[in-house]
């Protein structure tokens, strides 16, 4: 492994600028690549896949991404395995450990759950999203789809806008903005913020007007239905009114200003179809494709140890 | 009936130099020259000789734990696989102490802990419980928090509240602040504990209940304290070492072992704590002895059961708000014994002529290491594992008869 790498990918917390810069180099190198496969990396390595909470996009990316590598990748689908039948998350471990697998990506919808995991195998880690806490590949996906249309992150005003209180996507891209030196700004109704933002480094907002104002980046994140049910937002029409990204509103922005999501998108709450399909202005699509490219360059520099050493 | 037994060379946490004599379980004589033929020596130079501990608020009955530090009476939670609702129940937990410790159960409050109906109180306090208790959650109904104080105060028996409102608690693992924040982990504000002490501090006065809050540990909760004694309140409040020594940041890297009820609080919290310590607005130390195993604990932070074994840890960790000059050591054992006895009325916690003769012999200076594999007890789950300490009970005398 490069003397510097960590050993497992848990979270952006654990990555010194140096190293996300690294990530994003590697992953240029498969951005634009047409044919992946012509690089068979991990050929004869096994990935494991284990999902501990339903998810469609983050898992295919990292399927393609793996298997444009050369992988043999297994897809576990833990929801409604034994892991529902009361064997615990250590055992769960143990015995994904005992199969040998050569690197393993996980999510699972506790917080530090992915990190649990990793403490008791011997082999690679990715985090593929724990709970509420991080999202580490989603945010380096959004960095590449940054630099790459605005050249770099330094000195941008970047606003996050959305259910911050639950959002991993939100605290790994305000980890890594910050470290980045990119100006964050983040916007939520009161009951989706979370107490003690500002000592993360980022300045919060209750009016999604006044966050926005300049911003060179604005990054939308999802809303989940049950929050609206849950009492935390009135309704998904309030919450469109004021926390919605409309055209009125990215007028505040940059002229400029890129939109990301990171998917799947409720249009009409969190953003308006008119600006989530704008061509100009979304970079919604290409963030997904950003997505294989960075999980690749994450595969591949997790794995680098192993290939040296021989495939346990 | 035993020998008479003479504990000589050491001193009181008041600093003087006193032999103790110990006759038929009680102390017959403190001061020195004591005609002693016949009696049992029990040689203490150079250690201390204090009261054994009073632990007000304990989860599980367990002797060795209590032994390694020094607890001689433990004041058992009624959150019992069968929640202690029941004069049976009670007697039967009295009586599974042993020859180190007595166990005083406390009674439920409402039937079941189900924070609805009110439990047989007066039953079980005639069956020997010292007082009732909300539990490990509070009373979330005010109209059933103020008959449960007023039908306790009816048999004088204080109730043991827990301070946190449950409707803002309820999922959450943390204390709002910026390690939840950053480990994206659920979280009730500070304000919690002290909306519930506002509340039950206005009941008590109404319906004249002596109240103790088991743990507080906020700024606001403690400033509410203060105004409440002043007016003269007979409410009393207790905190564990571990609010004291550690912040949330313990909490850092998902640590289970630091998952506690009430939460760890951020700094500013946990030095209002140790202010209130000082300045005596905390009346009672207690361990919240709560041992949990590795099905409890080897799980995602969130998942995991709240509570610390630290009952084997209390005077260690007691004694370094010593070492920190925080408090003198006569005040400590006030806070470890004498309080909790006068709050559960019991004969104990003080080392006086003619009380019983429960006591230990400390050696403040023994070096040890607390080690989550070795803690003597039913579990190790410390968030204080591989921390130096000095201080251990080498001796505990209960009844007047030597245990170990």
């Amino acid at each position: 492994m490069p003397a510097d790498a960590p050993r497992h990918l848990l979270g952006i917390a654990g990555l010194q600028p140096h190293q996300i810069m690294r990530i994003l180099d590697e992953a240029e190198r498969w951005a634009d690549a047409r044919d992946a496969r012509a690089e068979p990396l991990l050929a004869g390595l096994t990935q494991i896949n284990a999902f501990f909470e339903p998810s469609t996009r983050t898992l295919l990316s990292f399927e393609i991404a793996g298997k444009r590598l050369g992988a043999d990748v297994v897809n576990m689908h833990a929801a409604g395995s034994s892991v529902t039948k009361g064997e615990t998350l250590i055992d769960t471990a143990v015995t994904l450990n005992a199969m040998r697998a050569d690197v393993l990506v996980i999510r699972h919808g506790s917080s530090g759950a992915v990190g649990l995991i990793a403490d008791k195998v011997g082999c690679p880690v990715l985090n593929a999203g724990d709970g509420s806490h991080e999202h580490p590949t989603q945010a380096l996906l959004d960095a590449l789809t940054i630099r790459r249309r605005k050249g770099a992150l330094a000195g941008l005003r970047v606003a996050i806008c959305g259910d911050l209180l639950h959002s991993r996507v939100a605290r790994s891209n305000i980890l890594l903005l910050t470290a980045m030196a990119a100006e964050v700004r983040v916007a939520a109704p009161a009951t989706l913020l979370p107490a003690a933002l500002k000592a993360m480094g980022v300045a919060a907002f209750t009016d999604m007007d006044e966050a926005i104002e300049g911003a060179d980046v604005v990054m939308m994140l999802r809303v989940q239905r049950e929050r609206m049910a849950g009492g935390l937002i009135p309704s998904p029409r309030e919450y469109h009114a004021f926390w919605g990204l409309t055209r009125e509103r990215l007028a505040r922005a940059a002229p400029d200003a890129l939109v990301m999501h990171p998917g799947p998108m409720n249009r009409g709450v969190e953003i308006a179809s008119s600006v989530a399909d704008d061509p100009e202005r979304s970079a919604i699509t290409e963030q997904v494709a950003m997505g294989v490219a960075v999980r690749m360059a994450c595969l591949d520099l997790l794995t680098r140890d192993q290939r040296a050493g021989g495939a346990s | 009936m035993s020998s008479p037994l003479l504990v000589r060379g050491g001193r009181l946490p008041s600093g003087e130099r006193a032999e103790i004599l110990a006759v038929d379980g009680r102390i017959a004589a403190i001061g020195s020259g004591f005609a002693t033929e016949g009696a049992e020596r029990l040689d203490a130079a150079g250690k201390l000789v204090a009261p054994a501990l009073v632990d007000l608020g304990v989860f599980a009955i367990d002797p060795s734990a209590a032994r390694a530090g020094g607890i001689a009476h433990a004041a058992l939670m009624p959150d019992q696989s069968l929640p202690l609702d029941d004069a049976a129940l009670i007697e039967r937990a009295a009586g599974a102490g042993g020859p180190g410790l007595t166990v005083h159960p406390l009674a439920a409050a409402t039937r079941g802990l189900g924070g609805q109906e009110l439990a047989e109180l007066g039953l079980m306090h005639a069956a020997g419980a010292r007082a009732a208790a909300t539990g490990r959650e509070a009373i979330g109904s005010a109209a059933v928090m103020r008959r449960v104080l007023a039908y306790a105060a009816s048999f004088d028996l204080p109730v043991v509240v827990h301070a946190e409102d449950p409707t803002l608690a309820e999922g959450a693992v943390a204390t709002a602040g910026e390690t939840a924040t950053r480990l994206g982990l659920p979280a009730a504000p500070a304000v919690a504990e002290a909306l519930i002490v506002a509340r039950d501090l206005l009941l008590a006065e109404e319906t004249g209940a002596r109240v103790h809050f088991r743990q507080l540990t906020t700024a606001r909760a403690f400033a509410l304290m203060r105004e409440a004694k002043a007016r003269g309140l007979p409410v009393t409040c207790g905190i564990t070492p571990a609010h004291l020594l550690l912040s949330d940041i313990a909490v850092t890297g998902f640590r289970s072992f630091a998952h506690l009820s009430p939460p760890l609080r951020d700094e500013a919290d946990r030095q209002a704590a140790r202010a209130a310590l000082a300045d005596g607005t905390v009346d009672v130390l207690s361990s919240g002895h709560d041992p949990r195993g590795p099905e409890a604990k080897r799980l995602p932070f969130a998942e995991s059961s709240s509570g610390a074994a630290g009952a084997a840890t209390l005077l260690a960790l007691s004694w370094l708000l010593v070492r920190d000059g925080l408090i003198g050591p006569e005040r400590l054992f006030e806070l470890l014994a004498r309080n909790p006895a006068r709050i559960l009325g019991l004969d104990a916690g003080e080392l006086r002529v003619g009380g019983r003769a429960d006591l230990i012999v400390v050696d403040p200076d023994a070096p040890w290491r607390i080690d989550e594999r070795t803690l003597p007890g039913l579990a190790g789950n410390t968030p204080f594992d591989g921390l130096p300490v000095q201080g251990k009970a080498v001796t505990l005398v209960k009844n007047g008869v030597l245990v170990g």
